[in-house]
């Protein structure tokens, strides 16, 4: 009950805030960071539409991580594969019309096929080395995304390809700030997911699992839970979100077979950023890592190319000051 | 003041408070015992003490100096040894290179003392004389603790017991003056903890004060000339063995209270 | 065909000095770091660079190329070095896409994506060693190699080499013998670097170019899977996975196939390399060297050791 009302709450804030929007004119425009506070709302807008994409990555890493305490390097490939597997679907109904049906039932396509190889991957090159050295799990995760991602430039070529909208993306204006329906869709689903996997955590035995598994998988397995078939189910929804992920990063760029590298490094950081196994830190280090991000080429001025180096620089600063992340909690090795 | 003590020290995980306000004090010279039931909190001392967890307050001092919250490798150095639990052996390598790590920082090569830069360049090109130093040192604990016929063998081949003792043998090579020995007797039968017991006194003739944490009681009374007890991370009791196994504080906290006889058994 | 295996000669020299330095941080010390082609990368272009605009010795740049690299070790290894082993892979990936992207970025030194031509080659004591004979080179080059084989398993076959593995096998118990684990971790972590500069540099007149695009991640995984396969902690199992590994890479084009394998087979045999033998034969082709403490020390000792 407590938890529907903080959803509620959250829900009435975001009611404001868009009645704000609309009622700002050109009076009100107050500066700040030396700009005029429309043009910040609407950094603020992208930022967090980047930040929603990454969040939604950045969930997948968390939740492996806190049960298997590995880094899925894989993470990022199969963001790309489930997002190919949605636009070839897409592509092939999309010749009938451009129908929104088509275009959720692409999607959910693309987040099935998404799940089961993430599922794949697990059973095939994780777990039989779980008992193994340190290191063996790392070393097969890198292999993995090296294989996944030079099948996909195989099969699918390596020029990269458009997911195109479903709708028409003209943005519209509120106030003195636009946005597009593409971030509108973003937004909106990201908060949809995100509030459906912290009810599906905290309210639902399986997330009970997850949750005890990610806490001591030993004792968890011992108080009789399925572990192996836990571990699955974390890959599966990781993976399902990573490939709307995806989709949303496609039909704002492209599609192309290394699309996953560079937003799953990304996102692992803004997992650590956020503390690493923590779920809530996940989604809040994903919308800050987006605004940084939005607001580091915008305030500072740097070139779209060294844009990335922005997340690298937040990395080392937060393993520097706090490596458990804003919200982790001490990792510790039982002595 | 006590050899090694500590001061009202306490660590928290969370809301669990693991160790509360302890003052533990260990005299030179002795072996002392910790008991308690599981969870009271004993291997969190010891970690406090070893530097292997932070304390949330609280001091700990050593030969009169404080190394509360010291890096474990510091802490080592000032004549601090310990075991672990579940076995922290180095797998992969063999029983010897296990003790000669432990030579580790009492052997180094020392041309240049002065400046540590140009020490280590110096003795870069002779390693000989710090490998001999370093291999004789260990091939005396070798010998004390009777692993000769292991020395080549690689520690995770070798019997559970004989990975117990080898733990306290790569222990002793930090010549420490204080070892701490956290459940040595774990999964041993009978005769090892027999001999488990003669080796330990037989370290603590040659000047090493230990400190035990067991949860076989006549182990522990049979060797302990002092005991502390913990419950809950407190302490609830310290005193001789006799003294110990008398107090009805100590029996309630592994008990209940309604049956008295089991301390004083096996 | 001679010319060839040459060619093969050489390259596999280069990567042996890469793989073998990877071998301490990786193989010895446990430390999963995947941003030596990073250091590579500042090892070359330090070359490239210095020698472009000054036509200065080489040994200066060789010396320039090794303290760059050495450097940039230590700085990325101090803070990312305190933690966990699995952040420490994240962190020297995103520095190795930093090295990266700051090459293709910051054109006005490194010349972007065209990457630097023309370097001249290296003139030592009065001989001018041209890539073109084959032959000077690989003296040249393995000569490096011997000098980071011997320097390794000296550093290796030691106080501090044991500490290093003592650090692999169990960091809290290491620390518990003394070590002071940081600071070995760094020093590893910045020793593997400088010989990784060194090779960056002899890549550099070798190839008489440097361009962004041989230094991405695909190599730092390709020098991790020569340390893998060869076999972690073994300094001669690195020599070997390189040899391996360059000779599979480069096969395509001896046998002339290289026009029906496309890149992707290369890599994606490099992914299923790591991922069988991670699962099959996780120590690899050779298993760790166990020192044989009585030959290496006097008679005496082994008279009085043999009981």
């Amino acid at each position: 009950m407590l938890f529907i009302l903080n959803q509620l709450v959250v829900l009435t804030k975001i009611v404001e805030l868009i009645k704000i929007l609309y009622n700002l004119n050109k009076e009100d425009a107050m500066q700040l960071f030396n700009l005029p506070l429309n043009e910040v709302i609407q950094h603020i807008i992208n930022g967090i539409t980047v930040g929603a994409i990454y969040s939604l990555i950045a969930l997948g890493y968390t939740m492996v991580y806190g049960i298997l305490k590995m880094i899925n390097f894989a993470h990022g490939e199969f963001l790309m594969m489930g997002t190919y597997v949605s636009l070839l679907i897409w592509d092939s109904l999309r010749k009938g019309g451009n129908n929104p049906f088509f275009y959720i039932l692409a999607v959910i396509c693309g987040m099935i096929f998404s799940a089961i190889l993430g599922v794949t991957v697990e059973k095939v090159a994780y777990r039989p080395l779980r008992k193994s050295l340190r290191l063996a799990p790392l070393l097969s995760a890198i292999g993995v995304s090296i294989i996944l991602s030079n099948l996909a430039a195989l099969i699918f070529g390596t020029k990269s390809k458009k997911f195109e909208y479903p709708f028409s993306n003209s943005p519209v204006v509120i106030g003195m700030v636009s946005i597009t329906p593409h971030q509108i869709l973003v937004i909106a689903a990201s908060l949809f997911l995100m509030f459906f996997l912290t009810l599906f955590i905290n309210k639902t035995r399986w997330g009970k699992a997850m949750r005890a598994a990610s806490e001591d998988i030993d004792t968890a397995s011992l108080m009789g839970i399925n572990v192996d078939g836990i571990i699955s189910l974390t890959f599966a929804i990781g993976a399902a979100l990573a490939a709307i992920a995806g989709v949303f990063m496609g039909m704002e760029y492209k599609v192309y077979p290394t699309m996953g590298t560079m937003a799953g490094l990304k996102a692992f950081i803004a997992a650590v950023f956020g503390g690493i196994g923590n779920i809530v830190g996940a989604m809040v280090g994903g919308i800050i890592i987006g605004l940084l991000e939005t607001f580091g080429v915008v305030i500072f001025g740097i070139p779209q190319g060294l844009k990335d180096t922005i997340s690298f620089l937040v990395l080392i600063l937060i393993l520097i000051v706090k490596p458990t992340g804003l919200l982790g909690k001490k990792l510790k090795e039982k002595v | 003041m006590s050899f090694l003590y500590t001061d009202r020290i306490r660590k928290e995980f969370g809301g669990v408070i693991a160790v509360a306000d302890v003052d533990f004090s260990v005299e030179k010279g002795i072996i002392c015992g910790l008991i308690g039931p599981n969870g009271a909190g004993k291997t969190t001392l010891f970690n406090l003490i070893t530097g292997l967890e932070v304390a949330d307050e609280g001091f700990v001092f050593f030969k009169g100096e404080d190394i509360t919250n010291l890096p474990p490798y510091k802490i080592t150095r000032t004549g601090i040894a310990r075991t672990f639990q579940n076995i922290r052996l180095f797998k992969e390598m063999t029983v010897m290179e296990n003790i000669m790590i432990g030579r580790h920082f009492r052997s180094s090569c020392n041309f240049f003392p002065q400046n540590r830069l140009l020490n280590s360049i110096l003795c870069f090109f002779n390693i000989k004389k710090e490998e001999r130093d370093i291999y004789e040192g260990a091939n005396k604990w070798l010998s004390f603790f009777e692993l000769e016929k292991y020395k080549n063998e690689l520690a995770k081949n070798l019997p559970y017991g004989k990975q117990k003792i080898l733990e306290i043998a790569r222990s002793m090579a930090t010549e420490p003056e204080i070892l701490f020995l956290d459940e040595p007797a774990a999964g041993m039968n009978p005769a090892e903890k027999a001999e488990l017991a003669n080796v330990i006194k037989k370290l603590n003739e040659f000047g090493v004060t230990i400190v035990v944490i067991e949860h076989d009681m006549k182990f522990v009374m049979g060797l302990c000339e002092k005991i502390t007890v913990l419950n809950y991370g407190r302490k609830i009791a310290e005193g001789t063995p006799k003294e110990i196994q008398n107090n009805p504080v100590v029996i309630e906290a592994y008990l209940g209270k309604e049956d008295e006889r089991s301390l004083t058994k096996n | 065909m001679t010319n060839f295996l040459l060619l093969l000669i050489i390259y596999i020299g280069i990567y042996s000095i890469l793989s073998l330095s990877q071998n301490l941080i990786t193989g010895f010390t446990g430390l999963l770091s995947i941003c030596h082609a990073a250091f590579f990368a500042i090892g070359a272009y330090t070359t490239a660079i210095y020698l472009v605009h000054t036509n200065g010795s080489f040994w200066i740049a060789l010396l320039l190329s090794a303290l760059i690299s050495t450097l940039s070790g230590f700085l990325i290894g101090l803070p990312s070095l305190r933690l966990r082993g699995d952040y420490l892979a994240i962190a020297t990936l995103g520095f190795g896409e930093i090295v990266k992207n700051l090459i293709i970025n910051l054109d006005s030194i490194t010349r972007g994506p065209m990457g630097i031509n023309n370097i001249p080659s290296p003139k030592i004591f009065g001989f001018v060693f041209n890539p073109a004979v084959k032959l000077n080179y690989v003296v040249f080059v393995w000569i490096f190699v011997f000098i980071t084989f011997f320097t390794l398993k000296r550093i290796v076959h030691s106080r501090f080499g044991r500490a290093l593995e003592a650090i692999r096998e169990d960091e809290i118990a290491a620390s518990t013998m003394g070590i002071n684990i940081v600071l070995y971790k760094v020093v590893s972590f910045t020793v593997g670097a400088f010989f990784a500069g060194i090779a960056g540099s002899l890549w550099a007149v070798y190839n008489q170019s440097v361009a962004p695009q041989t230094f991405d991640f695909i190599l730092s995984v390709m020098v991790l899977c020569m340390v893998v396969l060869g076999g972690m902690g073994n300094n001669l199992g690195s020599i070997i996975g390189a040899a391996i590994i360059v000779t599979t890479s480069e096969l395509p084009r001896l046998l002339g196939f290289s026009n029906i394998f496309p890149p992707q087979i290369n890599q994606m045999v490099f992914g299923l390399l790591l991922v069988l033998v991670m699962i099959y034969r996780p120590q690899g082709i050779l298993t760790r060297k166990r020192v044989d403490f009585e030959k290496l020390l006097s008679k005496k000792i082994k008279m009085e050791g043999k009981s």
